[in-house]
């Protein structure tokens, strides 16, 4: 048996029938890292010593038939931007290179109680901009299914991590779309959670307003399983809500009868590639199949979410950032004059390209004179597009479309306009700006053997009715899109 | 609209960013498609009538009640500081 | 030409909380650097800011105590600067959506009342604080004060003179202090303002160019500031100068304001809504509840006192100015039967030796109780006035109780008639001449006998019982 090819409700199953034990499945992990780490390079940092010891005091539990959760004894992977006490949190960037946080993230807190095992930091696109994984300073990851290409981003590296059996599960961030985007180029399951429902104390924020920790799975009831642990209400993040959830398992039915499944005509149109467009059309007619009801509907607001999430994000990302000065820790410049030049070379030496480019355009955005032509316009047209979806949900249950306009590109492809790479977020930023859930899965593959994601999108809290309509499909299509086809 | 090397200095020195003269050259055209873009793109919408939305969740009154809790130990405030010393922080003389 | 000075302030006060704005960090002065901070404290990656609902009370209580409109909506905004004692490189305030508007003060200067206007009343967060290193290493960097809550009062520039700065600055000292909001200790940096001044010839409409000189932190230093920045302006006018409009800085050793230097147009703050805090909503209830916290203020106390213990209005306008010497004056004047006498003691020997050791009312080393004992003492006529003095100065140092002080020092008026008499018969023998004196008419010559006897008994002989004695026994000869 290859341990690692479980899922995690499988393996927690084994560790619970004592057919596999937690340092074997540890094992298993650790020596897939040491196998293809340097090749897909989706780890910055292996915890490989304190991975081992956390198995053994789990397994001990185990051996004492103490009753424990379902993650107990799971190997995971971390994104880099998810503050974890004593072990390096890079954020991808030279920045924080050095930063060792000295306090966990809530979501790091709430994997531990749960006696999950972390198996080290994953890489990132510095601060999470970026589509592609090519804006970490820690090097490219590269997809496992080709790796020519890229993973997709900013959360490539937990997406890779899944795919290629370096993980049981990651957990990601999602601000405007980097885990379900990741997951859709590297074919495994991506689920961004309804603002709030995750606390974000200990996440490193790119743009408050939409950052949201996401897992990234083998499977949908993965996906549920791992949100078990991770939502709920954080009185250290004042945004955090308690999303009424109290089981997200309880909707893994296989039961679409009756949900309305709503198409925008706009998710279908021009931008998105052929093969995409059919793969996310024979998802459509499956759900039909089993009874789901499929409408086209209508969001001419879509084309303004892009622009609208760019202002907005650059914005809070450039006031963000500030904070990284090199005086209170991370990247300090060797040679200086004076203050304001320790502060200018420090930054300078310290972000990426794509990180000064966000950072120059929410300056510029939030500058004297613009707030209105750009930033309050921005929050203007971020209502009319909320408005849009919650007259959609008045019509349909969930809705339906491409995570991505591709399957992943080559590497390089789309590093010499930034709009390009900013275009490949386009499905996939709605859904932050108007504070919606949604989840991407398989859905098949192009003709160059790339896997094809889908998004189902939900209202406000509809995890349940999306995980519902994900875990059907899943289950009458045969298992996770082929995933365990491997790499 | 057009932007010039100089708007991306002024930028750059507001946002306290060195910039090499090739990245400045690269910045100026790249902010220039990125705001006549997004700039055009949200023109066609008229939002006069539209208030902004700051939150997507209508919450208000959040608030923690006023109790002390631990502070942090010093040694973990500072042990990533680039430069410390007699307990503090230390950076290149500030002139007022 | 004749000038007119406009002068308008900003002054933060730092909140009575126990804890930070955003964080459960103490808010304690002092405390070794660095031990009072948590990620939130220092700007670390992570770290979110919950608000303390305690600061949104006491700044609605400085609001409705400066006669203010308390929004129902109010936002948190981030205020963007690179400076070290910022941790996040931006300050959490409030822009467009202050918590208080439209508020005023009214001042009495020379008898003349005039209402002061109070803009806004906004919260925000304390920065650290720099040390400059001696040694030349830098300037080091202690975020304990990171993160303090704080309230900035800013007035409309109403304020003409420096005695009428002076005026609004303790008036609003006083209401802050009554209202426990502020501790406003000022020599720890609890409340200071900042002086936004321009001159204008008068008769002329428009404002002048403005000045602005931060962080004063004592009244004197308020007052010379003002004073001297007014002349150096009309100065600078009157030689055909013009005014740059600039930040300047006050050194108070040297009496003088110089420019710092600072180009305003290359401050560009991007304020933008928080996006980590939510709305704050006030509704009707909450305020009335706040309302109902609202002890007596100054000028109501002021009139209690002139109406109920019958003190002169310059003496309840001076005590009242200060909370806890107002709470002292009362507790006394409650305890005795002779407010106006107390009121004098407060007024003349207290004051006085708070200014001479430099102490606050707060510190005053004695109980109330004590003023007032000390009063009935002489009132009951146990000792003279002027060995009241000598008991005040031992309450002073040791706290005593003065009936204590008064029996261990033997300091009780001496009424006995017998040996009063005998001390007079004494000093009659031993001074002829002025008895000769008296009795060819010259009444000076009683003064110096009267004063043989006071010294004679020092001091502690009954005066009355020493005049009507003394008459009698040189009537005798």
């Amino acid at each position: 048996m290859e341990l690692t090819k479980l899922t995690a409700c499988q393996a927690a199953d084994k560790i619970r029938k004592k057919e596999i034990s937690v340092p074997e499945l540890t094992y298993a992990y650790l020596d897939k890292i040491i196998e293809l780490n340097k090749k897909i390079g989706a780890y910055i940092t292996v915890c490989g010593q304190e991975a081992e010891k956390q198995a053994d005091i789990v397994q001990k539990k185990f051996d004492k038939n103490e009753e424990l959760p379902l993650i107990a004894g799971i190997p995971a992977g971390i994104n880099d931007n998810i503050c974890t006490s004593g072990v390096l949190t890079s954020c991808g960037s030279r920045m924080l290179s050095n930063f060792v946080p000295p306090y966990d993230a809530t979501v790091i807190k709430k994997l531990s109680q749960n006696h999950a095992v972390l198996l080290g930091k994953l890489n990132m696109d510095e601060f999470a901009m970026g589509s592609s994984n090519e804006t970490s300073w820690y090097g490219q990851v590269k997809n496992p299914w080709d790796p020519e290409r890229v993973p997709g981003g900013s959360g490539g590296g937990a997406a890779a991590a899944v795919a290629s059996k370096m993980a049981c599960f990651a957990l990601g961030s999602d601000t405007g779309g980097s885990a379900r985007l990741a997951a859709s180029f590297c074919g495994v399951v991506g689920l961004r959670p309804t603002y709030g429902t995750v606390s974000r104390y200990g996440l490193v924020a790119f743009a408050s307003s939409m950052d949201q920790a996401a897992p990234v799975t083998r499977d949908v009831a993965d996906c549920a399983a791992v949100m078990n642990v991770i939502a709920g209400y954080d009185p250290l993040d004042s945004i955090s809500r308690d999303s009424g959830y109290e089981d997200y398992t309880s909707f893994l039915e296989n039961d679409v009868k009756g949900l309305k499944i709503g198409l925008p005509k706009e998710y279908f149109s021009g931008a998105v590639q052929k093969e995409v467009k059919e793969k996310v059309l024979d998802a459509a007619k499956v759900f039909e199949s089993l009874g789901a009801e499929i409408e086209e509907i209508s969001l001419p607001l879509f084309e303004y979410a892009l622009p609208a999430y760019y202002i907005i994000s650059s914005a809070e990302a450039s006031s963000n950032l500030a904070q990284y000065d090199g005086i209170k820790y991370g990247y300090r410049a060797q040679q200086f004059e004076d203050l304001v030049d320790l502060y200018k070379k420090s930054r300078g030496e310290g972000f990426g390209e794509e990180v000064k480019r966000r950072i120059l355009f929410g300056t510029y955005v939030l500058g004297a004179g613009n707030y209105d032509v750009f930033y309050n316009k921005a929050l203007k047209v971020k209502r009319m597009i909320f408005e849009e979806y919650q007259n959609a949900y008045q019509k349909v249950d969930i809705i339906l479309g491409p995570t991505a306009p591709s399957t992943a590109f080559k590497i390089g492809e789309k590093t010499v306009d930034p709009l390009d790479m900013y275009l490949i977020d386009a499905y996939t930023v709605p859904v932050n700006l108007a504070g919606l859930c949604a989840i991407s899965l398989p859905c098949g593959f192009d003709s160059s053997g790339l896997p094809v994601g889908m998004q189902l999108i939900g209202k406000p809290y509809g995890e349940g009715t999306i995980l519902r309509a994900a875990f059907t499909y899943e289950k009458n299509t045969g298992g996770n899109g082929g995933i365990d086809r491997g790499v | 609209m057009a932007i010039t090397k100089e708007d991306i200095e002024r930028l750059a020195d507001l946002a306290r960013l060195n910039l090499t003269p090739e990245e400045i050259e690269k910045l100026t055209g790249d902010m220039e498609t990125i705001i006549n873009y997004s700039m055009n793109k949200l023109n066609e919408l008229n939002t006069d009538d539209v208030q902004p939305m700051e939150h997507v969740l209508p919450v208000r009154n959040v608030f923690r009640e006023d109790i002390c809790e631990q502070s942090f130990d010093r040694e973990d405030i500072l042990k990533n500081a680039p430069e410390k010393a007699e307990g503090c922080f230390l950076v290149p003389k500030v002139v007022e | 030409m004749e000038y007119e000075v406009v002068i308008g302030l900003e002054i933060h006060a730092e909140l009575a909380t126990k804890s930070k704005i955003y964080c459960g960090c103490t808010t304690e002065f002092g405390g070794e650097p660095n031990t009072h901070c948590c990620p939130g404290c220092i700007g670390m990656p992570g770290a979110l800011p919950v608000l303390n609902k305690a600061v949104v009370e006491y700044a609605i209580k400085a609001g409705l105590a400066t006669n203010c409109e308390i929004s129902h909506y109010s936002r948190q905004d981030r205020k963007h600067y690179f400076y070290p004692d910022l941790a996040k490189a931006y300050q959490i305030s409030q822009c467009d959506y202050p918590l208080c508007r439209n508020g005023y003060l009214e001042i009495e200067v020379n008898g003349e009342k005039k209402k002061i206007g109070i803009t806004r009343i906004h919260i925000e967060e304390d920065a650290g604080k720099l040390i400059h290193d001696e040694y030349g290493r830098g300037t080091f960097v202690d975020y304990n004060r990171s993160g303090v809550p704080l309230i900035e009062i800013v007035t409309e520039p109403d304020m003409r003179s420096s005695a009428e700065v002076k005026a609004f600055f303790e008036k609003l000292k006083a209401i802050l202090e009554y209202t426990a909001v502020s501790d406003c200790k000022m020599q720890e940096g609890s409340l200071r303002a900042d002086i936004n001044l321009s001159v204008r010839p008068k008769g002329q409409k428009e404002f002048g160019v403005r000045t602005e000189m931060k962080n004063l932190n004592s009244i004197r230093a308020i007052v010379r500031a003002v004073e001297f920045e007014a002349k150096r302006q009309i100065l600078e006018l009157e030689y055909g100068g013009v005014i740059e409009r600039e930040t300047r800085r006050w050194d108070d050793v040297k009496g003088e304001s110089y420019s710092m230097r600072t180009k305003e147009e290359a401050t560009d703050y991007r304020y933008m809504p928080d996006p980590d805090l939510y709305p704050i909503y006030v509704d009707q209830e909450w305020i009335e509840q706040i309302r109902a916290t609202i002890p007596e203020l100054p000028d109501d106390r002021k009139k209690r006192f002139i109406s109920e213990l019958g003190i002169p209005e310059y003496d309840a306008s001076i005590i009242t100015a200060s909370k806890p010497l107002a709470d002292f004056f009362e507790a006394a004047a409650k305890e005795s039967k002779n407010a106006k006498a107390i009121s004098n003691w407060v007024m003349g020997d207290l004051m006085k030796k708070l200014n001479d050791t430099g102490l606050e009312p707060s510190d005053i080393p004695f109980a109330p109780g004590n003023l007032a004992r000390l009063v009935s003492l002489i009132d009951e006529n146990v000792i003279s006035g002027k060995i009241a003095k000598q008991v005040f100065d031992i309450m002073w140092e040791t706290g005593e109780d003065p009936a204590d002080i008064v029996e261990k020092k033997g300091l009780k008026v001496v009424t006995d008639t017998d040996a009063i008499r005998s001390v007079i018969i004494q000093v009659i023998s031993a001074n002829p001449k002025s008895v000769e004196d008296y009795k060819s008419g010259k009444t000076k010559a009683m003064g110096f006998l009267i004063g043989q006897i006071m010294r004679e008994t020092k001091g502690k002989a009954d005066p009355q019982a020493v005049n009507r004695l003394l008459k009698e026994e040189l009537d005798k000869l």
